[in-house]
């Protein structure tokens, strides 16, 4: 689908046809020299020029002698800022001698000021400097004065360094934050030969994409805080990779130094993240070195304790305890897909069951009908918000929960001023950087103004995960969808959600988005699956089955990847394990593995192989990145207790799994029906009370960001968010500390006084200082007390 | 410091004067600086708020223009062109002569706070040459000896008035003050304009 | 001999020829009414035939800059003044707006009625507190005689500092409250100017001068000057010479002429070099005294008209010190944003400084040049070929002097000599 509509738009492209260096190449109207010159291989130097940034034409590197109708322009042009002409003729440094020399004479004045570090530099190896100093430059220097020079290196964030002297004035770091991320931290300050890139003194480039900066810099000038000095480019093996974290799905590259993960920088894909990735893909990825990893099986003996055993010996007892069992499946949504569709089968064959699902945090019936109704198979991609009139944003902040949607939208916001609409409660960082249109609503009341909301076949409506946390939105957005015919794009936060869906961890569907409830549906996959059978009853939900295990209504669970803390309920959900036979399948000692009976170590992303499908539901293929690692995908573990439990998925590993995923293909029966539900709208408050909303932010305590100080060091600070108003009758204002609280418990943050509704309150969900699932177990929309502490 | 309710209006009538916003942030700086004698951190980021702007991008603007001090300057900003041709016919010397006089160097501030020095480029006034500037009002046709005399006049709190200019000299922060668009209400005083400007035109009248 | 024509320096000699009172007097603000009684194409047409060219040193004919504006676009329109008059040797706008700010503000009125504009900006530099003053008394004083304020704003807008926002592309970013740095063109002001509006740049001279040719017409106006260069315009001499001064006349009169209007060059002193528009134009020398100060006289000479700051320099004049300060100021005014400049002027002041002290061969001079070379039309603007202009038109006419500067191991030149107090005071 994505494929046809670029094809629709490439034959409405008027082509231009140019001769450069004597070879003709016909290309779109509006593209520049410099590009036109790489589709016939022609490289010209260039530094300032980046296809993504808007033409500045700085460096002068590109200079080019052009002719337009046989007339020339009398001196060299940038070739990068210049478009294509009908009738042009191009002489590059290949051909001209003045474009060489003009080329040769700017590689000379980039160098005057440019230190001779290049051995201790970490770009040194991989530097469009020095490979260009080495095509157009001069062997030998003629200048003999004085170098500038300036103290180094500047910190400009916990992340990120600068080294200023090294800096070629391109402009790409500032061009990008400010046009590409929306946060013009970093800027060029003072004038001449003392210009420079830097930070106001009191405020650091603590931008969700301030990474991005150090990728592009055509320098050493910025460096990243992790990796500096650790590696030389030609020691690393590098990988093509997936970012694990979000449901954005980036393209990645993974490198590797001696079996150790160095770095990952954002890979290259025009559909999905263009060149960019967040500083949590770019950034966190100690979590699998952390030191509580988990390294060897671990059994709980008779005597009750968790022992390391091997592997015969846990897949022994795994399988033992869940064999005949009530047993059921939660899987979290790290899992990738071919993980996913193991849990999947596992359930179904093995454990006999349709009790699965991935949504480890607020679940409802009404989200798994809206998932299995509207999001699986569906193909709302990045595309559709390029092409969009308008789009809507419920239940969902892109910057914290999916950041390369927010730089898409931005994208298009500042390029046509594209109408962004936000329901939320609260104004967001994000939201004022998209000047969307802020639809304040009080938490529990956002379906009122879904419906309210008009759009046409071109809008797009964003739903995130968090929706499902106020009863009847989701029925609200279908609805809206429905009578416009905008397209409805479900965008949860972690990357393996909607992999999972589509793989069939969940009660009602089996893989492919075929409804269980649906006996032909369930032949296929029998078949496929070479058994007579299959269940036929309605799964249980993750609250139901967590319920089901404090009832004793289920004996066993198989748990993995999931964080007991990410669910609103977590002593609930940790009661009914303690009460449970639970296998744990885990990277890393967690909450769940505590209370286990069998542990079992799997693979990190970079350790195996595998695919993420992300928002789009485009898969994400990765590799293993380190070679020496475990290996063990959960998939394959699965797979060896069905075997030891008689009752073989016959999944040993992932191509194998991939390949039968492939063979499914998509479900083209009925869709499960939708039932809608009616909202129930906000709850009542009154003298201190507060209707309680929240977010997770990008970089916060998440358990994949362990590890990494630099990065938590750009983090947004924890606030408790309230009105104008309320902060009045409180009597308090920005910097005192607000304490919110319930029966459960209480938290205290600084008050950050914003636009939020009068009856809300806001505090992020998982941030340094306050946990407040755990601490109020309390989600959107529930009352909670506010003080003035 | 903090600003008062005056100052604030202040600053939003500069804004006012232009249809973006942004366009006002060099007039906020000469103003910010007319309070506090230069441009500080509480200026920036005021500047940032009131344009709702990142306080980069406003500190991008102060270090990009010369006039915009990020450190307190004398009550008497003494400016010596010494741009070739006002160098040439003394601006260097005289110049060299403040620096011992006054005992700063390049961008110095005497101790009591009075004057600072910095040598600048062409002012506009090169048929006066040599050319100096106190808080930017022209001192035309200098030498060294009534260079000192002028910096002096200023440290003892009575200084000389300019050439071509209001009838005394204001301050550093009363001229940036005019500077960010305010109406000092001295632009009736001093000359229309000195001899040389004159010239061409009483020439003229002579039949020439 | 060619006569002065005093048209914009008329009336400077009266001692308020700043107010409002003393402009009305002459007749100030009549052009403006019969102007805006006028069809705009037509004002636009009026000066176009009067063949006035911008003053402000490229000589781009006006009516036809106003005439590229898009109209009946719905869009709003802009006229910015360019006075930030900072080319070194330049003086000439800030005479004028000391002595008769409303001539600007009447010449704003009817470009912005020609080019159907509601809004001008009048950019001036900032280091000029008393033409601050007047120019800002004059503009509330035409609001309150009801010249501005129905249908016609003009704002001041004051700089702080920057040469290169005399470029006008960087004025309009320093003017929409960014750093001063050059904009790539396309699009041009005309399509895409301030805020992205069609706009019209325009130096003061060249509209301080619309109002005479308003109330005179384009005849009167042609009748002075040569064939491509009409009208009269002022020349700013400085320098080494008996009386400096600003000299309006016809376009087309030689520095012979204005030199003996000025009672020559200083007692016992001879010409040694001179620049006819300001730093940036290639110097000449006494070879050049009989050259036709226009546009076309200029450039047949191998120099450029610019600002018609005539620098007059004696032989007491070290021409290497002369072009090393120049050089430090475009190194000081570089906006940074380009290599060629940036780098190139770091590196042509150190070579230039070496130079000065004696240090270095004649290889240093091919250096010299080659970089030159590699700066000229390598740059995002102007600035960069400015740099240049001195450096090279000097070692083309006093390359023995560099050499000498070699040879006698340091500059052989005293420069009290050339001090206009020659050792009396220094």
């Amino acid at each position: 689908m994505t494929t046809t509509q670029e094809n629709t738009t490439a034959q409405a492209v008027e082509l231009i046809t140019v001769v450069i260096d004597g070879f003709e190449v016909s290309v779109p109207k509006g593209t520049l020299v410099i590009r036109a010159a790489e589709k016939l291989g022609i490289q010209i130097p260039r530094f300032c020029d980046h296809p993504l940034l808007d033409p500045v034409g700085a460096c002068r590197q590109c200079l080019v002698d052009i002719e337009i109708n046989g007339r020339a322009f009398p001196k060299p042009q940038a070739s990068c800022t210049i478009p294509v002409e009908p009738n042009m003729i191009v002489k590059t440094q290949l051909t001209s001698a003045v474009a060489e020399k003009a080329q040769r004479g700017v590689m000379e004045l980039l160098l005057v000021n440019h230190p001779l570090d290049c051995p201790v530099c970490d770009k040194g190896g991989e530097c469009p400097l020095q490979n260009q100093a080495m095509s157009t430059g001069n062997g030998e220097t003629r200048f003999e004065g004085v170098k500038r020079t300036f103290e180094k290196p500047v910190a400009i964030s916990s992340q990120v360094l600068l080294d200023r002297e090294r800096c070629v004035l391109c402009a790409r770091c500032t061009r990008f934050s400010d046009q590409i991320a929306g946060d013009p931290f970093i800027t060029l300050n003072e004038r001449g030969a003392l210009q420079q890139v830097g930070i106001y003194e009191n405020q650091p480039f603590e931008s969700y994409f301030s990474g991005n900066t150090v990728q592009i810099c055509p320098v050493g000038a910025l460096t990243g805080a992790t990796y500096r000095f650790r590696a030389r480019p030609f020691d690393l093996v590098s990988t093509p990779s997936a970012c694990e974290h979000c449901a954005s799905g980036c393209d990645m590259r993974t490198d590797v130094r001696r079996g150790k993960t160095l770095r990952r920088l954002a890979g290259d894909d025009a559909s999905v993240n263009e060149e960019w990735n967040c500083d949590k893909g770019r950034w966190a990825f100690k979590y699998v070195t952390a030191v509580d990893r988990l390294t060897t099986p671990l059994v709980r003996g008779v005597d009750g304790v968790l022992a390391p055993a091997s592997w015969p010996e846990a897949l022994a007892a795994a399988a033992v305890g869940l064999k005949g069992k009530r047993a059921a499946v939660l899987v979290g949504g790290r899992a990738t897909t071919e993980d996913a569709y193991g849990y999947s089968k596992f359930a179904r064959i093995a454990l006999g069951t349709n009790d699965i699902d991935f949504r480890a945090r607020v679940t409802t019936d009404e989200e798994r009908d809206f998932l299995a109704a509207k999001v699986v198979g569906s193909t709302t991609t990045y595309r559709d918000i390029d092409v969009a009139d308008h789009v809507v944003l419920v239940g969902f902040e892109p910057e914290e929960e999916s950041p390369i949607v927010f730089l898409r939208i931005n994208k298009q916001v500042r390029k046509r001023a594209l109408k962004v609409s936000a329901v939320a409660t609260k104004l967001s960082i994000g939201v004022e950087k998209l000047k969307a249109e802020f639809i304040k609503v009080a938490p529990g009341a956002e379906s009122s103004a879904i419906a309210a909301l008009s759009l046409t076949a071109k809008s797009v409506i964003l739903v995130g995960e968090r929706a499902s946390e106020t009863i009847g939105l989701l029925t609200a957005v279908s609805q809206l969808g429905d009578k416009s015919g905008a397209k409805v794009a479900w965008i949860p936060r972690r990357a393996g959600e909607r992999g999972a869906l589509e793989a069939g961890a969940i009660g009602a569907l089996l893989p492919g988005g075929r409804p269980v409830a649906d006996a032909s549906a369930r032949v296929d996959i029998a078949a496929v699956w070479g058994v007579p059978t299959l269940p036929s009853n309605a799964g249980r939900t993750t609250s139901e089955i967590i319920s089901a295990l404090n009832s004793g209504d289920l004996d066993a669970v198989v748990v993995g990847g999931v964080d007991p803390l990410d669910m609103a309920n977590s002593s609930e959900v940790l009661a009914g394990l303690k009460k449970s036979f639970v296998v744990s399948l885990e990277i890393a000692s967690s909450a769940v593995t505590d209370v286990a009976d069998v542990v079992l170590p799997v693979a990190a992303v970079t350790e195996k192989s595998g695919s993420f499908l992300n928002w789009e539901g485009r898969p994400r293929a990765f590799d293993s990145a380190v070679s020496d690692s475990l290996n063990r995908s959960d998939l394959r573990i699965l797979s060896a207790i069905a075997d030891q439990m008689g009752e073989s998925i016959m999944l040993g590993t992932v191509t194998q799994a991939a390949r039968e995923i492939a063979s499914l293909g998509k479900w083209d029966g009925a869709r499960a029906n939708f039932a809608t539900v009616a909202a129930t709208g906000a709850k009542k408050v009154s003298g201190n009370e507060a209707l309680l909303t929240s977010w997770r932010r990008l970089l916060d305590l998440g358990t994949m960001q362990k590890g990494e100080a630099n990065l938590a060091g750009t983090s947004r600070k924890a606030v408790a968010v309230i009105s104008p108003k309320r902060a009045e009758t409180l009597g308090v204002k920005d910097g005192d500390t607000l304490r919110v609280s319930n029966a459960h418990g209480a938290i205290s943050l600084p008050a950050l006084v914003e636009d939020i509704h009068d009856d809300a309150v806001w505090v992020p969900r998982n941030s340094f200082g306050t946990q407040t699932l755990i601490s109020l177990n309390a989600v959107h929309g529930d009352v909670v007390t506010v003080v003035k502490a | 410091m903090s600003y008062t309710p005056d100052q604030l209006q202040v600053m939003d009538a500069i804004i006012k004067r232009y249809p973006r916003s942004r366009s006002a942030i060099m007039p906020l700086l000469h103003y910010v600086q007319s309070l506090a004698g230069y441009v500080t951190n509480e200026g920036i980021e005021l500047i940032a708020k009131l344009l709702t702007l990142e306080t980069a991008e406003v500190s991008a603007v102060a270090t990009f223009y010369t006039q915009y001090k990020r450190k307190p300057v004398g009550e008497y900003h003494v400016g010596v062109c010494t741009n070739t041709l006002c160098a040439v016919m003394g601006g260097d010397a005289i110049f060299a002569a403040l620096k011992d006089h006054l005992g700063v160097e390049n961008d110095g501030v005497t101790a009591d706070g009075k004057v600072s020095l910095e040598h600048i480029e062409c002012n506009a006034a090169c048929d006066y040459a040599p050319v100096v500037m106190a808080n930017w009002e022209f001192y035309d046709n200098q030498d060294v000896s009534s260079a000192k005399e002028l910096v002096d006049s200023m440290r003892k709190g009575t200084p000389k008035p300019p050439t071509r200019g209001p009838d005394s000299l204001v301050t550093w922060k009363e001229a940036s003050a005019v500077l960010a668009g305010i109406n000092d209400g001295k632009a009736n005083e001093g000359i229309q304009a000195g001899e040389p400007s004159l010239l061409g035109l009483k020439l003229s009248k002579e039949g020439k | 001999m060619t006569k002065l024509a005093p048209v914009l320096s008329a009336h400077w000699d009266e001692k308020d020829s700043f107010t409002i009172a003393a402009y009305t007097r002459h007749g100030g603000y009549k052009a403006s009414a019969k102007a805006l009684a006028m069809d705009p194409d037509a004002v636009i047409q009026l000066v176009k035939d009067s063949g006035l060219r911008g003053r402000g040193g490229a000589g781009f004919p006006t009516g036809m800059k106003w005439g590229f504006i898009p109209q009946g676009d719905e869009k709003d329109h802009y006229l910015v003044v360019n006075a930030d008059e900072s080319e070194p040797g330049t003086c000439k706008d800030m005479p004028l707006l000391m002595a008769n700010p409303h001539v600007l503000i009447e010449g704003c009125i009817i470009a912005c009625h020609a080019i159907r504009a509601k809004h001008a900006f009048i950019y001036i530099r900032g280091e000029v507190t008393h033409v601050v003053r007047r120019l800002n008394q004059a503009i509330e004083d035409a609001y309150k005689a009801g010249h501005l304020g129905k249908g016609i704003d003009v704002v001041l807008h004051v700089g702080a500092g920057a040469y290169i926002c005399g470029e006008e592309t960087a004025l309009l970013d320093s003017l929409e409250g960014f750093r001063g740095q050059p904009r790539l063109r396309p699009p041009f002001p005309a399509i895409a100017g301030l805020y992205a509006r069609p706009t019209v740049v325009n130096n003061v001279e060249s509209i301080a001068s619309v109002p005479a040719i308003i109330a005179n017409g384009a005849e009167w106006y042609q009748g002075m000057g040569t064939e491509k260069s009409k009208g009269t315009t002022l020349y700013s001499l400085s320098g080494h010479v008996t009386n400096p001064g600003q000299f309006e006349a016809p376009l087309g009169i030689t520095l012979r002429e204005i030199l003996e209007l000025a009672g020559g060059i200083r007692a016992g002193h001879k010409l040694k070099f001179w620049t006819p528009g300001g730093s940036s134009t290639p110097l000449f020398t006494d070879a050049h005294l009989d050259v036709a100060l226009d546009y076309e006289g200029v450039a047949g000479a191998g120099s450029m008209l610019g600002t018609k700051a005539l620098q007059i320099f004696d032989e007491t004049t070290c021409v290497v010190r002369a072009v090393l300060r120049w050089t430090e100021f475009y190194k000081h005014e570089s906006c940074g944003k380009c290599t060629p400049c940036r780098e190139g002027t770091w590196w042509l002041v150190q070579i230039l400084r070496d130079l000065e002290n004696g240090v270095g061969t004649e290889d240093d001079l091919a250096k010299l040049l080659d970089l030159c070379d590699n700066i000229m039309g390598r740059s995002f603007c102007a600035l960069g070929d400015g740099a240049t202009s001195p450096i090279t038109s000097s070692i083309k006419y006093f390359r023995d002097e560099y050499i000498a500067h070699l040879t006698n191991g340091g500059c052989p030149f005293d420069p009290v000599k050339s001090t206009l107090f020659s050792g009396a005071n220094a």
